[in-house]
């Protein structure tokens, strides 16, 4: 086991690194504290420094166009591109491309062409709608959206709630239930176009994250044709389990991102501010604080790394990718944390960046399955069995 | 909370502009038939967010604007963006002025 980067990681992160310093952060000098986009002509210039550089589509995989870089070293440069105020949901304005929705590599040819290749294209953008008002962290038994079969087509009914970027869509993944007597045997995935008849985005939800909205759904009789089934029916659940487990990875990657650069600047601030006579960084208190930052640090960079080691040597790594998940999204909200004690006042105004990503630190204990259910998947593999 | 902004129009003067609070928040201005002409927000980069905002307002005369109504709130970003998307669903697009800015990403509510 080597924990040292190879000579090509270590330039390839010095590359991310430097770009991400020199064109994105200058940048948000300019721009509101809580912006999300770039302007256009920016990102087009700095889109096509990242296609030069040869990262562009980062997550895309290699047999579909992205660049043929591993998981590990992916994992090293989405430490780097979230070093910036946006860069925890927003990380380098989106100039890298991205993957887009996980599931829709599994798509039929047909579904690909309208939908995958478009989206790694940037053409199309899609959503993705799991959680409804009645709960999110297990949506197998909370899922009240019905899909009823008519004709060929899929008739749907209910809503979704916290759906990010559906408003913007062009299309998305909405999970229905088509089976009630099944259970989490009984969901089905459905791919909707924003423009189908019935479907419905009632209002923005406003969160702790203001960029990156997310939004309340409403289908109302919304009629899917049968190729838009996405997968099987009744087996909605399984499509792309690996890939969910796979994003768990980049999603530690930009809390650590984020900790790196709070500790930076609380290492900066302690050596340079003056209380009672003497520096901060001469209190132990002081002190503590930044070592109890590294050590937080640390810990969810191994543990990442170590998930995305095993990902890329495909070996199973699932209880790997939650305990990652959980430990850098809670070790990374603490580290934001100390940090703005280090500033005192200054570390919560909206003229640093701390306070910003105090709000959105906070969401990632929540997203993409909250703190309580990654235990729930590390106790099903440890204890064996899926009892609840 | 509401989509639409529901706080009472008041007439876009220095005078009344002095009385804003310094906070930061989404506005709405109108032309003297009441129709929107412009949906703003002041954000920090605002010296006394909503007061500076508008008083620019008010010197410019922005779209023959006559009136104008705020709301102070923090999550200025999403809420502009609701404001500019509630518009467009009732009066088919965003206000006049608005047009006339670097595009703004808006979704689409229905
Ligand atoms: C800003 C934002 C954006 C989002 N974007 C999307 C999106 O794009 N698409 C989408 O589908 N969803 C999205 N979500 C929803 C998110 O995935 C859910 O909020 C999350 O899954 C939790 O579901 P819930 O809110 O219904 O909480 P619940 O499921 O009601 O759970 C409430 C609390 O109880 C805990 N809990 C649940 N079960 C147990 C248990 N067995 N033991 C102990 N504790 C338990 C949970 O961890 C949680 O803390 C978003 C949420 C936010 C805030």
């Amino acid at each position: 086991m080597d924990l040292e980067l190879s000579d090509e990681q270590g330039l390839i992160v010095d590359t991310v690194r430097k770009f991400v310093r020199n064109e994105i952060v200058p940048l948000e000098a300019d721009m509101d504290p809580d912006a999300s986009d770039l302007d256009e002509e920016n990102h087009e210039r700095l889109a096509s420094q990242v296609k030069q550089m040869g990262f562009y589509g980062l997550d895309i995989p290699p047999e579909y166009g992205g660049p043929d870089i591993d998981i590990v070293t992916r994992t090293l440069m989405a430490i780097e591109m979230a070093q910036h105020r946006a860069g925890l949901y927003n990380a380098c304005y989106g100039v890298f491309g991205g993957a887009g929705l996980a599931q829709l590599f599994e798509a039929n040819e047909d579904q690909k062409q309208r939908y995958l290749f478009p989206t790694l294209r940037g053409e199309r953008h899609g959503f993705f709608g799991l959680t409804e008002p009645s709960g999110g962290s297990d949506p197998a038994r909370a899922i009240q959206t019905t899909a009823v079969k008519d004709g060929d087509d899929w008739v749907l009914n209910g809503g979704k709630i916290f759906i990010s970027g559906a408003d913007r869509a062009d299309y998305g993944i909405v999970f229905a239930r088509t089976d009630a007597a099944k259970g989490r045997g009984g969901i089905t995935c459905f791919i909707i176009d924003a423009d189908m008849p019935g479907f419905h985005v009632r209002r923005i939800v406003h969160t702790l994250r203001s960029t990156s909205y997310a939004t309340e759904l409403q289908f109302d009789n919304l009629r899917v044709p049968p190729k838009n089934i996405l997968g099987e029916v009744d087996k909605g659940f399984a499509i792309a389990n690996d890939r969910l487990s796979r994003q768990r990875i980049p999603y530690s990657a930009g809390c650590i991102g984020v900790a790196v650069k709070a500790q930076e600047m609380a290492i900066a601030y302690a050596n340079q501010r003056t209380t009672f006579g003497d520096l901060l960084a001469t209190r132990q208190a002081i002190q503590w604080m930044i070592v109890d930052n590294e050590i937080d640090i640390r810990t969810s960079r191994w543990l990442t790394l170590a998930a995305a080691d095993k990902a890329n040597k495909g070996q199973p790594y699932r209880t790997e990718a939650a305990m990652a998940k959980l430990v850098a999204s809670e070790a990374g909200g603490r580290v934001v944390d100390r940090s703005m004690q280090i500033h005192g006042g200054y570390g919560m105004t909206k003229d640093l960046p701390l306070e910003r990503w105090y709000r959105e630190i906070r969401i990632r204990r929540i997203g993409e399955g909250p703190s309580e259910v990654q235990r729930l998947i590390m106790a099903r593999d440890l204890l064996g069995g899926s009892f609840h | 909370m509401q989509i639409r902004l529901t706080k009472p129009w008041r007439p876009l003067t220095a005078e009344e502009v002095r009385k804003l609070p310094g906070q930061l928040g989404v506005y709405e201005l109108a032309d003297a038939s009441g129709a929107v002409v412009y949906i703003g927000f002041a954000g920090a980069k605002e010296l006394f967010g909503l007061r500076s905002a508008l008083q620019r307002h008010a010197e410019a005369g922005t779209g023959g604007a006559v009136s104008f109504r705020v709301e102070v709130n923090m999550q200025y970003t999403s809420r502009f963006k609701e404001l500019l998307m509630s518009h467009r669903m009732d009066h088919g697009d965003i206000p006049p002025v608005n047009r006339t800015e670097p595009p703004v990403k808006v979704g689409r509510l229905s």
